[in-house]
């Protein structure tokens, strides 16, 4: 029960923290920044996150469903970026909108592909340091 | 903005129950799951957004359905990191598709949801 009420809070906090950084970052001529980095800053870390911890067995499984799927889920949106996209569709903003879907797109994976390969480095250097010693 | 954070528990809840059902129905290759979801809720936002717009629907209904819950229903972090998952296990085909489908799905349904929005 504890473990749940956990993943609770971390999914009502995701959500508010994704409104105030909306919130901080308005739109620059139309582009949804705001959204664009809460996107792109939840892409890094998922994936750091997803791959960090399937490295070491002894985590609560509750915690990665609370912080990845609960806090990282709620904090990143889809729908959001849909409606965005057809707004700027719809305010014939095409540039724009053609924009933000590729730097999401791509950003969004590039960084995720950056979120692995942290953790790999990371071990690299632990590995490194541990052999030294 | 506590109406925000009450529809991002729910959204986020619904999310991980349908998505766990929906994976356990298929064979797994295909992220069915946040698929349905995320093209799901950019209807169901595009739907509230108009209202939103046309000031149909209370300020709250809006952080709390709009902004909290479907804001956390739907997820681009998972998108994201699925999609690097099945690059690198060599489905290029696999997450082209579901790129491609799960923007120009999201974005048309978005649409389907606003005329219908219109419409009311």
């Amino acid at each position: 029960m504890n473990k749940c009420n956990c993943s609770w809070v971390r999914c009502f906090f995701g959500s508010i923290l994704r409104f105030m950084v909306g919130k901080a970052i308005p739109s620059q001529s139309g582009f949804p920044l705001g959204t664009l980095v809460i996107n792109l800053m939840g892409c890094l870390f998922l994936a750091w996150f997803f791959s960090i911890t399937a490295k070491q067995k002894n985590i609560n499984p509750n915690l990665i469903l609370a912080i990845g799927t609960g806090f990282t889920g709620a904090f990143t949106t889809f729908s959001t970026f849909s409606v965005e996209t057809l707004n700027l569709l719809k305010n014939q903003q095409y540039f724009i909108a053609i924009l933000y879907v590729t730097i999401s797109i791509f950003g969004g994976i590039a960084l995720a592909i950056i979120g692995t390969k942290l953790v790999s480095l990371d071990f690299k250097i632990k590995r490194k340091t541990r052999g030294e010693s | 903005m506590i109406f925000v954070g009450l529809g991002g528990i729910f959204g986020a809840i619904s999310r991980f129950l349908l998505g766990k059902w929906l994976t356990s129905k298929t064979s797994g290759v295909f992220p069915f799951g946040t698929w349905i979801i995320n093209i799901s809720g950019s209807f169901l936002l595009g739907f509230l957004a108009i209202l939103n717009l046309k000031e149909a629907i209370p300020e709250w209904t809006w952080f709390l359905c709009g902004t909290g819950f479907l804001g956390a229903y739907t997820t681009f972090s998972t998108f994201g990191y699925e999609t690097i998952q099945m690059l690198q296990s060599r489905k290029t085909k696999n997450a082209l598709f579901y790129v491609i489908t799960s923007v120009i799905l999201g974005v048309f349904f978005a649409w389907i949801g606003s005329l219908i929005g219109d419409v009311l």
